[in-house]
C-alpha cells in the first residue's frame, strides 16, 4: 500500500506550534458553545482556513483508542487516521470531511450495505464490520472524503463525532473555518 | 392486485423498493425473486468462497428488509410470462399478479459458450449465491482449478480459490486480462501480482474441451486449451460474463436490443413498464447512447430512479458509464469510462507511471473534458475526478495537476468548484 505524505502537509510539531501561536494571537479564537442534535452539519469556511492542520490532529486524537494526543501519535500503531483532510493548494486551503450528502452516492454504490443513510439523523453511517474494502465508495465520493483506513482493508470517514456535542475538528479550529450548525433539510 | 410489481430482488429491485417507500408509504409492493434470500450482495460471492465473509456479512440489507418496507416478497418463485394488455405477470405455479407499475429487474445470466464436457460434475458458473455455495462444497477436496475468463468475475473467483489454497490456471481469450476495463499497462500490473500469487495466466487461448477423470468420465479431470495444451484440474469455473435475462419480455411489445431499452426515466417503450439493472440497456453519459453496463452500483441507482418514477415522482437517470473499483490481490485500482481510446487525435492522454512504487495514473481527455480515468494504488481522490467527469467540466487550466499526488478538491479552481458543487457554495 502506498503510504504517501504530501510535501505540503505540515509536520506534527508545526501543527502544535501553530496551535500555540494561534491561541495567543488569533482574535477570532473562541470556545464555541456545545449542544444540539445531529440535524447539524459542518460548514467549511474556506476564507478563514489558514491551513494549520489542527482539525486533522484533533480528529486523529478523537478517533484513537487512548484519546490522548501524545499516546495517539506516538504509541498507537498503526497511528489512527484523521477522517478530515486538510487540503492545501496555496493560497487556497480548507478542511474537508464527509458532507453526509442528502442523496449520497456512496450509499447507493456500496456493495455490502456498510454505508447507510440513517433515517432519523440523516447521517451517512459506515459499519466497518460490514465493509469489505471494495473501494466503490471512494470511486464515487465527489469530495474525495473517504479514505482507506490504516489497515488497508476497510474505508474510514467522518462520523461527525457522534459521541461529542461538537465534532473535534470544529471545536478545535482556531479560526472558525469549520462551523457546526443547523442546516435546512 | 399490487400497485407495484418488481421482478428480481437484487441491486435494482432493492433500490426500487427503497425509492418507492421514500415517496409512497402505503402503495402495495410485490417482489418476485427466484432466490430464497435475495437481499445479498452478488459481488460478494467471491468473499464467501474465500472465507472473508460469511452468509450474514453478505446480506446487504437486514433480514427484516421486506417486512420493514411492507413488501410482499414472493421468494423462490419465478415469473414466467407477461400480459401487458391486461397488466399481469404469470408465476410458475399457474397463479398471477396484477400490476399498475411493473419493474423488470431480472438481471443477467452467465454466458456459457459451447464447450465439450461442460456438463461434467465440477464445472461451475459464478453469478449467484447458490453458485458460490456449490463451489464452496467442492473447494475443500479440490487442489486445482481452471478459470475461463480473465474479466472481473474471473479475477475475483481466482483470488478466492487462491486463498483456499488451490492452484489456479486463468484462461483469457484476449491478449490481456481485464481488457475491457484496464489498459495494457494497468493490466500488466495486475497480471504481475496474480502471477506472484502462484496463478498461471494463459492469454490468447480458450478452453476447447473439458475432460473427465480416468476412473469416472463424469467428473472433471482437466481442460484442453485451443492450442492443444492439457491442464489438469478438479474444477472448471466459467466466468466469461453475463447476458441480460430477457425471456420475460420475449414476444411482447417491449423493445430490446442487447438488453431491454429504457429511457432516462428507466421506462421501456411500454408505459408503466420499467427496467433496471443488468437486464436494461441504459444511458451511458460518456458515449451518449444506451449501453449494457452490468455493474452493481449502477443497477442500484437505476432501480432507485425507476422506483421514484413508478410512484409518479419524476427522476432523471443521470447516466452511468463503465466504472469499476478493484481490490483483488492487494492492488487497489479504479477504472472509469474510456481507458483504451482509439488512436485518434480527438483524445488527449495523460499518464504517469512509477513502477518502483507500483503507481499508475492515466486520464483520457476529449476537448479538455475527462472521459476516462485509471488509477492504480493512489485512488483516494478518484471521486473528485469522477465528479468533474460527470459534470463535463473543462479542466484545461489545471490538467497538468490532475495526475499529481497532491491533486484534491483544492486543486480545482474556486470558480469551477462553485459550478460543480453548488450545494457547498450557497
Amino acid at each position: 500500500m502506498l503510504n504517501k505524505r504530501s510535501p505540503k502537509a505540515l509536520s506534527f510539531t508545526q501543527k502544535i506550534t501553530n496551535h500555540l501561536f494561534l491561541m495567543v494571537i488569533c482574535p477570532r479564537f473562541r470556545l464555541r458553545k456545545r449542544g444540539g442534535c445531529h440535524t447539524k452539519r459542518i460548514i467549511v469556511k474556506e476564507e478563514y482556513c489558514m491551513g494549520c492542520g489542527l482539525c486533522e490532529v484533533y480528529c486523529t486524537v478523537q478517533h484513537s483508542k487512548s484519546k490522548d494526543i501524545i499516546k495517539a501519535y506516538n504509541r498507537e500503531h498503526p497511528r489512527p487516521l484523521s477522517r478530515v483532510r486538510l487540503e492545501v493548494n496555496k493560497p487556497v486551503s480548507f478542511a474537508i470531511q464527509c458532507r453526509h450528502c442528502e442523496d449520497a452516492p456512496c450509499v447507493t454504490a456500496c456493495l455490502s450495505g456498510a454505508m447507510q443513510k440513517d433515517e432519523a439523523t440523516g447521517l451517512v453511517t459506515h459499519d466497518a464490520e460490514k465493509c469489505i474494502g471494495c473501494w466503490t465508495c471512494i470511486m464515487v465520493c465527489p469530495y474525495g472524503a473517504i479514505k482507506m483506513d490504516a489497515s488497508g482493508k476497510v474505508v474510514s470517514k467522518c462520523d461527525l463525532c457522534s459521541e461529542l456535542d461538537v465534532p473535534a475538528c470544529v471545536a478545535n479550529c482556531p479560526n472558525g473555518a469549520l462551523v457546526y450548525k443547523e442546516v435546512k433539510p | 392486485m399490487s400497485k407495484y410489481v418488481i421482478v428480481g430482488a437484487s441491486a435494482a429491485g432493492i433500490g426500487a423498493v427503497e425509492a418507492i417507500r421514500e415517496v409512497d408509504p402505503v402503495g402495495t409492493i410485490t417482489v418476485i425473486s427466484e432466490e430464497p434470500c435475495p437481499q445479498y450482495s452478488r459481488p460478494m460471492i467471491s468473499d464467501l468462497v474465500s472465507g472473508k465473509a460469511n452468509f450474514e456479512k453478505m446480506m446487504c440489507r437486514d433480514d427484516q428488509f421486506w417486512q420493514k418496507n411492507e413488501v410482499q416478497a414472493l421468494t423462490g418463485r419465478t415469473a414466467v410470462s407477461l400480459n401487458l394488455a391486461e397488466k399481469w405477470v404469470a408465476l410458475d405455479k399457474g397463479d398471477h399478479v396484477n400490476f399498475e407499475k411493473l419493474l423488470i429487474a431480472t438481471g443477467g445470466k452467465p454466458f456459457v459458450p459451447k464447450i465439450e464436457g461442460a456438463d461434467k460434475d465440477g464445472v461451475f458458473t459464478f453469478t449467484t449465491l447458490s453458485d458460490a455455495e456449490h463451489l464452496l462444497e467442492k473447494v475443500e477436496n479440490a487442489t486445482s482449478a481452471v478459470v475461463i475468463g480473465g474479466g472481473l468475475i474471473g479475477v475475483s473467483v481466482t483470488e478466492a480459490l487462491v486463498k483456499r489454497g488451490l492452484k489456479v490456471t486463468m484462461v483469457e481469450l484476449k491478449d490481456t486480462i481485464l481488457s475491457l476495463i484496464l489498459d495494457p499497462t494497468a493490466s500488466e500490473m495486475v497480471e504481475n501480482v496474480i502471477t506472484k500469487a502462484g496463478v498461471t495466466i494463459v492469454t490468447g487461448q480458450s478452453v476447447q474441451r473439458i475432460t473427465g477423470e480416468p476412473e469416472d468420465d463424469n467428473i472433471v479431470g482437466g481442460a484442453v486449451l485451443t492450442n492443444g495444451e492439457q491442464v489438469q484440474c478438479d474444477l472448471v469455473i466459467i466466468a466469461i460474463g453475463v447476458i441480460p435475462r430477457m425471456e420475460l419480455v420475449s414476444g411482447t411489445d417491449v423493445k430490446t436490443n442487447r438488453g431491454i431499452l429504457v429511457d432516462r426515466f428507466m421506462q421501456t417503450n411500454v408505459s408503466d413498464v420499467y427496467a433496471s439493472g443488468d437486464v436494461a440497456e441504459a444511458y451511458d453519459f460518456v458515449f451518449g447512447e444506451n449501453r449494457l453496463l452490468p455493474l452493481w452500483p449502477l443497477a442500484q441507482l437505476e432501480g432507485k430512479v425507476a422506483g421514484y418514477n413508478m410512484t409518479g415522482k419524476k427522476a432523471d437517470y443521470p447516466g452511468g458509464t463503465a466504472m469499476s473499483a478493484l481490490k483483488y490481490f492487494g492492488i487497489p485500482i479504479i477504472s472509469i469510462g474510456i481507458v483504451n481510446p482509439k488512436e485518434d487525435d480527438a483524445y488527449e492522454i495523460l499518464t504517469r507511471h512509477d513502477p518502483e512504487r507500483n503507481l499508475y495514473k492515466k486520464i483520457v481527455l476529449k476537448d479538455n473534458v475527462i472521459v476516462g480515468i485509471t488509477l492504480a494504488n493512489d485512488i483516494e481522490q478518484a471521486g473528485v475526478l469522477f465528479h468533474l467527469m460527470k459534470n463535463g467540466a473543462n479542466v484545461k487550466k489545471f490538467k497538468q495537476e490532475l495526475l499529481s499526488e497532491d491533486f484534491c478538491l483544492a486543486t480545482v479552481p474556486r470558480s469551477l468548484r462553485r459550478k460543480v458543487y453548488p450545494g457547498e457554495y450557497k
